[in-house]
């Protein structure tokens, strides 16, 4: 969304190096579970920031609302009633973007700039370069990037891009009553969450621990979890996400081998002419028809 | 283009038509499919008025291939069914590839070797087209689970690329063989062309004899 094109450090298609004289703290926004009410203050300030208003939808029996993320919901709040040896616990996660250091999306896309990533770890969707493939969605290790009915743009939670250039926390951030969403530099949130992994330690959560899944190199949202251990029951947060072998033969090793591939048979045909002549009728057979006449 | 009665015609106006309309939806495909492929060929999307409409169009063009190459299946099958004969001609490619045939056996209306890319052009198209639809993001994408999405766009890649390396020999193989061009554009072949290049084919025409 936001231009910031001086901290841009990777554009999608681009074989070229990006802007890079300029370097600016990995960010991060640390999600203590632990914490969340499930109050969704952080859902309505990310449509208040972001000017997105979703349709209206059904009330489904649950608390979820809506039920899944879209283009104009960036950020869901899950809800998931667990047992575990503590009982029936709720565990609530704040779904959205998860900002990996290794994106999926910006290695699948094949508009120039349509995703980039900013030297803070952001990653962003420019829609003005979007074409709408959605090769981002089959990229994606989270399953998070909404493409629009209305405009065949994909969306996604843009981590505030705007606010945080200008050195704001995002929305969510700002709103959060409890404090379960916090932001600041990459390693101080890590830092934090470790301690409140201690603070959870102490109080029985024996497996307790931080979500920063390095499959992916790492994500710039990253989560306390009081069940470490078991993050798929956290409404189905994957245990080892990763680019997967699809996605990096297909925008990876594919790309040169093709490329080279093809230009070699165009070559070698070439050469072929040139060195053994063109595949005419032969003297022989074209006297026998003349001598008919 | 019959002005020498003793031609002989190889392919009918409808054939020779719908050969064109594969090919040129075939180029207009490879061109759009290469820019999304790789971004050293993404500036050819200008050609379709960028890369919005090249994403819309690509699709509808593949369609439209399908349908035409579908004809072309149908009405080629049987002639490109691989004999004996064939495989002993697709043991000999070298020396044609060399450019001496003087000892290949009778090649029919298709010689060994046009039969065999038939069948890998089929068999790329039919991957083409399955995997095509399971990623057509408008319409169809939706129906299938991310696993399946991610085979599919490896699958549309590969077989992609073994059909454009597939249809420039196949361009290729026509430039080599002169006439063979004009027998595609205007349908009719010289005698000694037919007898050169495909003796069996020559002899049925020509009511068995010679």
């Amino acid at each position: 969304m936001a231009l910031q094109s001086l901290d841009i450090i990777r554009r999608s298609a681009t074989t070229t190096p990006s802007p890079g004289q300029r370097q600016t703290p990995e960010v991060a926004k640390l999600i203590d579970i632990s914490k969340c009410i499930g109050c969704k203050a952080c859902q309505v300030a990310c449509m208040e920031w972001n000017d997105t208003r979703d349709d209206i939808g059904t009330n489904h029996g649950v608390l979820d609302n809506p039920l899944d993320l879209t283009e104009n919901s960036w950020t869901v709040m899950r809800y998931a009633e667990v047992e575990t040896e503590r009982g029936l616990e709720w565990l609530i996660r704040k779904d959205g973007c998860m900002h990996c250091a290794n994106p999926g999306c910006l290695k699948a896309c094949p508009a120039p700039g349509a995703v980039v990533q900013y030297s803070n770890g952001i990653v962003d969707f420019h829609e003005e370069n979007c074409i709408g493939c959605g090769y981002c969605i089959t990229g994606c290790p989270f399953n998070i990037p909404r493409l629009s009915k209305k405009d065949s743009k994909v969306y996604k939670c843009t981590l505030c891009s705007d606010r945080v250039a200008v050195g704001l926390e995002p929305a969510c951030v700002k709103t959060c009553p409890t404090g379960a969403i916090v932001f600041g530099t990459k390693e101080d949130m890590i830092r934090h969450a470790e301690e409140r992994v201690r603070e959870l330690t102490e109080r029985g959560f024996a497996k307790a621990g931080i979500y920063d899944p390095q499959g992916v190199g790492g994500t710039h949202v990253i989560y306390v979890l009081q069940h470490a251990d078991k993050p798929e029951a956290y409404c189905g947060l994957p245990r080892n996400p990763s680019i997967g072998p699809m996605v990096d033969l297909w925008k990876g090793a594919a790309k040169p081998v093709a490329t080279l591939g093809l230009a070699m048979v165009a070559v070698g045909a070439f050469c072929h002419y040139v060195t053994k002549g063109p595949n005419e009728v032969s003297e022989e057979i074209e006297k026998e028809f003349e001598d008919e006449k | 283009m019959k002005n020498d009665p003793k031609k002989i015609l190889r392919y009918t106006p409808f054939e020779r038509a719908n050969h064109w309309l594969s090919a040129i939806t075939f180029i207009l495909l490879a061109i759009s499919g290469l820019a999304f492929f790789h971004p050293a060929f993404y500036p050819l999307t200008q050609l379709f008025g960028g890369g919005v409409w090249t994403r819309i169009l690509h699709p509808f063009i593949g369609a439209a291939m399908a349908i035409s190459f579908g004809v072309m299946f149908f009405s080629y099958r049987k002639l490109n069914v691989i004999t004996p004969t064939d495989k002993e001609w697709l043991k000999h490619v070298r020396e044609v590839v060399d450019g001496d045939d003087r000892n290949m056996p009778e090649a029919e209306k298709f010689n060994g070797g046009q039969k065999l890319m038939f069948w890998l052009l089929v068999g790329c198209m039919a991957l083409l087209i399955l995997s095509g639809i399971v990623i057509w993001r408008a319409y169809f994408a939706f129906l299938f689970p991310a696993a399946v999405i991610r085979l599919a766009s490896v699958v549309h890649a590969v077989a992609a690329t073994i059909m454009i390396a597939l249809i420039i020999f196949h361009i290729y193989a026509a430039i080599w063989t002169k006439e063979s061009i004009d027998a595609m554009l205007y349908g009719w072949v010289r005698r000694p062309w037919a007898k050169q290049h495909h003796p069996a084919w020559f002899r049925q025409m020509m009511g068995g004899d010679k």
